[in-house]
Formats: structure tokens, sequence, C-alpha cells
């Protein structure tokens, strides 16, 4: 192959590549611009809320429940050595409140209703309902995918906040009622160290931002996948798998922006 | 109908989520022991603040009295000008001293107040004069070794 060809080659994956990221940019736009008008017509919304949160709440629950417990005994093997198990509230709630919680809340998110999300769109895609809707003048991304990124929004982070206090509950009953750490010592050094505004309130903006990014990828996934079963299978996938990295590499730029001090 | 039943399920979903927010906020964090509390500031020089950080407490006989505000090098003398903003409600007379203790053998540190004799309080603005810097470890070891090499070494016991 000559280096002419090549270089074409290289030029037209690059500007499909820069077409694509266009795409999405100018799609988020009008996802973000379209919330309001979404949020409007509540019932649509309210039906997402329900489908993406309330199915996701038992999921999310077990799992704080358990990632509470595996910090509650790691967290007080690791202290006692230092003599400072009563800083097992603190840590527990810490790392819950800053990471473990707006992350593990966002990639259980993205596997249990991101997926779901693709695979609807995607299958209305293949399925040409979407092509009808445009017949009809009805506009898809306005009927379908806003409400759907509003719901996003409005449920991630209260799922996040539900596997904080979970995680937070499963980490007392490890640390105090089976170990033995006193209860006084986990709650005040837990109170005396996490900061409202600091610890809580940034990770609910965390939450926020993740869940706009898991959203948004399950639905321009689904929404441009190609219309065959393989299509939709691979978009599927690909939504996982990208809003995963999303959420991760977005969290290294968010607690790098937050904690930095 | 279907849709008022989701309406109830998804409104018990924002109830759990708020719940949880309220749990984070008033139970592991210190919302409650907020300060919406009226402070003062005061200011000090320190020769040497050791690990001093802005947002550390200030304590008397113990107790919170107020936050470190901010600390910053003074070009004039050569030292540590830390800003302290105080709780209005705790009032210290004019000659207050102020130490850097540590709380614990490796704790953080905090400063603290020992009151004064003074009929006169500290106000807004004011600047205590007496201060003690924080203990540098690596000075203490220094001066002991030097002390340790100052001594006449001890007379070999003869054979």
């Amino acid at each position: 192959m000559s280096i002419t060809a090549l270089l074409a080659r290289l030029g037209a994956a690059t500007r499909a590549q820069m077409a694509d990221w266009g795409y999405a940019a100018r799609l988020l736009a009008r996802l973000v611009w379209l919330l309001g008008p979404a949020l409007r017509r509540w019932p649509l919304v309210r039906d997402q809320v329900h489908f993406l949160g309330n199915r996701s709440l038992a999921i999310i629950t077990v799992s704080g429940l358990f990632v509470g417990f595996v910090l509650g005994l790691q967290g007080y093997y690791t202290l006692q050595r230092y003599g400072s198990a009563e800083a097992l509230g603190l840590l527990v709630a810490l790392s819950l409140v800053r990471e473990l919680g707006p992350v593990v809340a966002a990639l259980l998110f993205a596997g249990r209703a991101g997926a779901s999300l693709t695979a609807e769109i995607g299958l209305m895609r293949s399925g040409e309902q979407l092509s009808a809707l445009e017949m009809m003048a009805v506009d898809p991304v306005r009927r379908i995918l806003a409400p759907r990124f509003a719901a996003g929004l409005i449920a991630l982070p209260l799922l996040c906040a539900v596997f904080s206090a979970v995680g937070i509950l499963g980490g007392y009953v490890v640390g105090v009622l089976l170990i033995g750490v006193d209860s006084g010592a986990f709650w005040s050094q837990m109170q005396s160290g996490v900061d409202v505004f600091k610890d809580v309130g940034n990770g609910i903006v965390k939450s926020v931002v993740f869940a706009l990014a898991v959203t948004f990828v399950a639905l321009l996934q689904g929404y441009v996948a190609r219309p065959t079963p393989e299509g939709v299978a691979s978009a599927t996938t690909r939504s996982v798998v990208m809003a995963s990295l999303t959420v991760l590499a977005l969290d290294f730029v968010l607690t790098a922006m937050m904690f930095s001090l | 109908m279907e849709r008022s039943k989701n309406d109830v399920w998804v409104g018990l979903f924002v109830l759990l989520g708020a719940l949880a927010v309220l749990f984070l906020a008033l139970k592991s964090a210190n919302l409650l022991q907020l300060n919406w509390n009226s402070q003062y500031q005061v200011s000090a020089r320190f020769d040497n603040i050791g690990g001093l950080k802005a947002g550390a407490a200030v304590k008397s006989a113990g107790v919170r009295v107020g936050r470190v505000q901010a600390i910053d090098f003074d070009n004039q003398s050569f030292q540590a000008r830390v800003t302290m903003s105080l709780d209005a409600a705790h009032q210290f007379p004019k000659d207050s001293s102020l130490k850097i203790l540590t709380s614990g053998l490796l704790g953080e540190q905090y400063v603290d107040i020992s009151p004064g004799a003074d009929e006169k309080n500290l106000g807004a603005g004011d600047r205590i004069a007496s201060t003690q810097s924080a203990v540098v470890l690596e000075n203490l070891i220094g001066q002991f070794l030097y002390n340790k090499a100052a001594e006449p070494a001890p007379a070999k016991s003869a054979p």
C-alpha cells in the first residue's frame, strides 16, 4: 500500500472520529437544553425514574451494605495495628462519602440501568420506531431521550446517597456491633472529621456529574447503534465499558480539583 | 391505574434518597455542630509553626473555641503570621498566650490559648504578643546530639 493511501485512510478515520465527537457534543447540548421541557412532562420522567431508580434500589442497597461491611473489617484490622481503632467511623464515612459512594454507585448504575437504556433505544432504532416517530413529526430526542436523561440525573445522586448511608450503617454494624469499637467514638470521630459541604456536598456534586456521563453515554450508544442484532449487542457492551471508564477518569479529575488542597 | 401506582413508588424512592442525604448531613457530618455564631479574628506571630495548617482547631483547656483561618509569612519580621477566628461566645483576656501543641504523640497540631489576667478582653483584629512555637522534632534531636557531643567522654574503667 502506498504512503498516500495510508495517509488518506488516517485522515478519513480522524475526520470520522471528529464528526462523532461533534455529533455527541451537539446531542449533549440538546439534551441539557431540553431538561426543562422534559421535566414539564413529568409523567414521562416519572416512569423513567421508577425504571432507573426504584429498580436499581435493591442492588445499590445490598452492595452498599457489603462495601460497608468490608470497609469496617479491613479498616479495623489496619487501624488497630496503630492503636487507633476509634478512627474507624471516620475512615468508613470519608471513603464512602468522597469516593466509593459516587463511584461504585455510578458503576453499578452503568451496568444495571445504562445497559438497559442502550438496549431499549438500540432496539427502538433497529425496530424503526424512532424513524416512525420522526415520520409523525415527533422529535425522538425530545420524546424518548430527554425524559430518560432527566430521570438518570435525578435517580443516580439519590442512589449514591442511599449507597453511602447504607454503607456507613454497614460499617457501624461490623465495627461497633460485631467487633466492639466504642459507639460514641465511632460517631464522634466521624462527625468531627466529615465536613458537610467539603465532603458530603462534593460527593453529591460528583454523583451528579457521573449521572450526566453514564446516562448520556448510554443514550448516545443506543441512539447511534447499528440497527442490527449485533449492532445493539455491541452498543450495549460499549455503553457499559465506556460509561465505566468515563466515570473512573472523571473521578480522578474531579478528585484532583476538589480535594487538591 | 398503573400510573398512580408508579407515582407512589417514585415518591418513596425520592423520599428515601432525601432521607439518606439528611442522614449523611446530620449523623455522619457535622451540620448540627456547624458554627453559625458570630466570630472575631485575632492574629499572632510565631517563630515556627511546625505542621500547623489552616482549619486546625484553636483550643483552650482542651475545648475547641475557634479555628485557624489563614497562615502566611511576614516579610518584615520573618515570622509566620497566623490568623484565627474565635467564637464570639468565648472571650479571652488581652494578655493571653498561645502555644502550638500536638494532640497525642503523632496527632495533628492545634493552637492552645492560655488565658492571661488582663482586665480587658481580646477584640476583633487584636494581635496576641506572647507565643510559643511548635516543637520541631528534628531540632530537638539535633540539640540532644549536640549536648551529648559536648559532654566529656566517660572515663574508661581501668583494666
